[in-house]
């Protein structure tokens, strides 16, 4: 299984063809204390970059892009009820969906975590 | 900090002033613990005295009320000690200066007020009989002419209610007059960075696709890049100026025609309009359409005290599509409301109404007051002292905080602030705290987006220099304590009748209906 990593600071975890993805540590720091989690639903259509998930905290709301291109198999339905999973565990409990990945190529334009890294390091 | 876990309510007073006493109350002097209104009274008190009804039955039949309603009463007295003892503990522009940025929280002049309450304004009905309401009618219409003088536009569309539906009128503007030309394939409306956040929620709620255009790392929009993404699907661009950094748009007239020339149309977000009036009409510059606060540039109250108001000022482009009603002076002098009835063949391409009727003619009528109490030479005054305020704020503080525009140029309504240099683990929301313990309502926190952890400062014309020292001294030290790493900060304010309250608590279980034991509900 690989990670791989988005310039907006998403995370995707690939075992064959199927993806989880959720947001850095990186970006959970930025948004500060997580009050709401919006995930999509199983079956949702993704294109790259499309708006997956919503994201909300004390001081503002963000949208959470698709890294890849697919159907949602999953949304983590416990973020519903405790949302403060994406501040504590950001890159393990607190992920957001799994998705079927329809292109396994879109992921050449991805970063591993070393290359995010060094990307988050610049900022 | 003492946190209610039921989230419900927030704190009891902490005890933080120095070891005195509890008081049996609850109460600081003159200070006092109001509770909830449903907490106060009981059900066999009343503040009203009515005759018993002498309609014999009910026709409500099955309809009836069979269980009592269960609300508490309360006396006159204990209902005007009520509200008169919250009101004390709020803060007002009537009590000091509000700094919040891009609110424009200026003093509401009392002329406006005593103008508005006149009976002939203040006791109309909106279906009068239009012979009957001439005066009000009046000011309507003249207030249309002076938006329209001042910018420099062709038409005006009154009825909006505030900014952002004056925003979703201009564009629906803009929309019908793409799909009278067979253009109605231009889908992308694009919204700078500078701009405000309800440009791309309004673009996006009247059916069109948002993209971004980024700022210039000067606060502006990036002209190049704009003009780089205008094409045959490009129906508008929603540009705010003076913009959210607080800049003036230097390019506007450049856009404006590189737009025109690609077939889009400019709309123009007028919220900051109090920065230029009498200065620079936006017509000149090639807006298509601008909403104007008047709540904000002319001064009606708002933020608790009155409603909102926001006409859209129109070019010659898209005046025939503004909605209705709307007024016309006939050359008689009569005031004629023009409706879907009388409209006739004067004004077919309307896109329809934005609300059931004129607009609001409170605001309406002290927007005119205040239009007509400055003059031309006030109006411009209005604005040269509040871009100065603004910038004496700016370059008062530019030392000690840190101002990602202050080599941008002059600012001009309001001023801003990062979090750079602030103590590892402090951020915006401690000063924004500690400045309530030094009795002033915190300038706008986070906004805008662009800028890390942004302090937004408006001062307004309102302020004196006295005034604007005072708080450049609080807000000084304040950051001078937040780079020291001073504790307290993060437990401000010490001073409220409440200390610093769980707002990740509040946002994550929100308990928004009063229940008589709401503590083990609320806790779930």
């Amino acid at each position: 299984m690989s990670r791989y990593f988005t310039e907006d600071h998403e995370w995707i975890d690939v075992d064959g063809e199927t993806g989880t993805v959720g947001i850095s540590e990186y970006a959970q720091g930025q948004l500060g204390d997580i009050v709401f989690v919006d995930v999509p639903e199983e079956g949702k259509q993704l294109a790259k970059g499309d708006e997956a998930a919503v994201v909300e905290s004390v001081k503002a709301a963000s949208d959470v892009y698709s890294p890849v291109s697919g159907h949602v198999i999953e949304g983590n339905t416990a973020l519903g009820d405790d949302p403060s999973l994406v501040n504590s565990d950001p890159e393990g409990e607190g992920w957001f969906f799994k998705i079927t990945l329809s292109d396994t190529a879109e992921l050449e334009e991805l970063m591993d975590e070393t290359a995010y890294e060094a990307f988050v390091a610049k900022l | 900090m003492t946190i209610n876990q039921s989230g419900w309510k927030p704190t009891s007073p902490t005890a933080k002033d120095g070891g005195a006493p509890a008081t049996f109350t609850g109460n600081r002097a003159l200070m006092l613990e109001e509770p909830l209104i449903f907490e106060i009274g009981d059900l066999h008190t009343t503040g009203v005295d009515f005759p018993d009804g002498d309609v014999a039955g009910s026709r409500l039949g099955d309809l009836t009320r069979k269980d009592p309603i269960g609300l508490a009463g309360l006396s006159e007295p204990e209902t005007v000690r009520h509200y008169t003892r919250l009101s004390r503990q709020n803060y007002a522009i009537d009590l000091g200066l509000f700094p919040l940025g891009s609110c424009t929280m200026k003093h509401n002049p009392r002329l406006n007020e005593r103008m508005a309450r006149l009976p002939g304004f203040a006791d109309i009905h909106p279906l009068q009989p239009v012979d009957t309401v001439q005066g009000a009618l009046g000011v309507i219409n003249e207030l249309a002419h002076w938006l329209i003088t001042l910018t420099g536009m062709h038409g005006v569309a009154m009825s909006p209610k505030a900014g952002a539906h004056g925003e979703l009128c201009g564009i629906l503007c803009i929309k019908a007059a793409l799909e009278k030309r067979g253009e109605g394939h231009r889908k992308v409306v694009l919204v700078p960075e500078s701009a405000h956040g309800t440009n791309p929620a309004t673009a996006a709620f009247a059916g069109f696709t948002v993209e971004d255009i980024p700022a210039t790392p000067d606060g502006r929009v990036d002209t190049v890049a704009l003009e780089a993404r205008l094409g045959p699907d490009v129906a508008a661009v929603m540009i705010t100026n003076p913009n959210t950094c607080g800049l003036f748009e230097r390019d506007l007239k450049r856009i404006s025609d590189a737009v025109h020339a690609a077939g889009g149309y400019v709309y123009c977000d007028g919220a900051n309009f109090n920065a230029i009036v009498g200065k620079v009409r936006p017509g000149d510059l090639g807006v298509d359409a601008m909403h104007i606060n008047l709540h904000k540039t002319f001064s009606t109250p708002h933020g608790g005290g009155g409603p909102g108001s926001g006409p859209v000022v129109l070019s010659e482009a898209l005046s025939p599509f503004g909605p209705l009603p709307f007024t016309a002076r006939h050359v008689n002098g009569h005031i004629q409301l023009v409706e879907e009835e009388t409209a006739g063949d004067d004004h077919p391409d309307t896109f329809g109404r934005m609300t059931a009727f004129q607009g609001q003619m409170g605001m309406f009528t002290r927007a005119l007051t205040y239009i007509l109490s400055h003059g031309a030479d006030g109006l411009r005054q209005v604005a040269e002292d509040a871009v100065l305020n603004a910038n004496y704020v700016l370059r008062s503080l530019e030392d000690t905080l840190d101002a990602p525009f202050a080599a941008s140029g002059p600012c001009m309504h309001e001023a801003i602030f990062s979090d750079a240099g602030l103590a590892e683990g402090f951020s915006t929301i401690d000063v924004a705290k500690a400045l309530i313990d030094e009795g002033f309502h915190p300038m706008t926190m986070y906004f805008p987006l662009v800028v890390h952890g942004a302090m937004l400062v408006e001062p307004t014309e309102t302020e004196s220099k006295a005034a604007l020292d005072q708080f450049i001294g609080a807000l000084r030290s304040v950051a001078e304590r937040a780079k020291a790493g001073d504790q307290s900060l993060k437990t401000a304010p010490h001073f409220a009748p409440r200390a610093r309250l769980d707002e990740t608590l509040a946002a994550r279980k929100p308990v928004l209906v009063w229940k008589e034991k709401p503590l083990a509900v609320a806790a779930e």
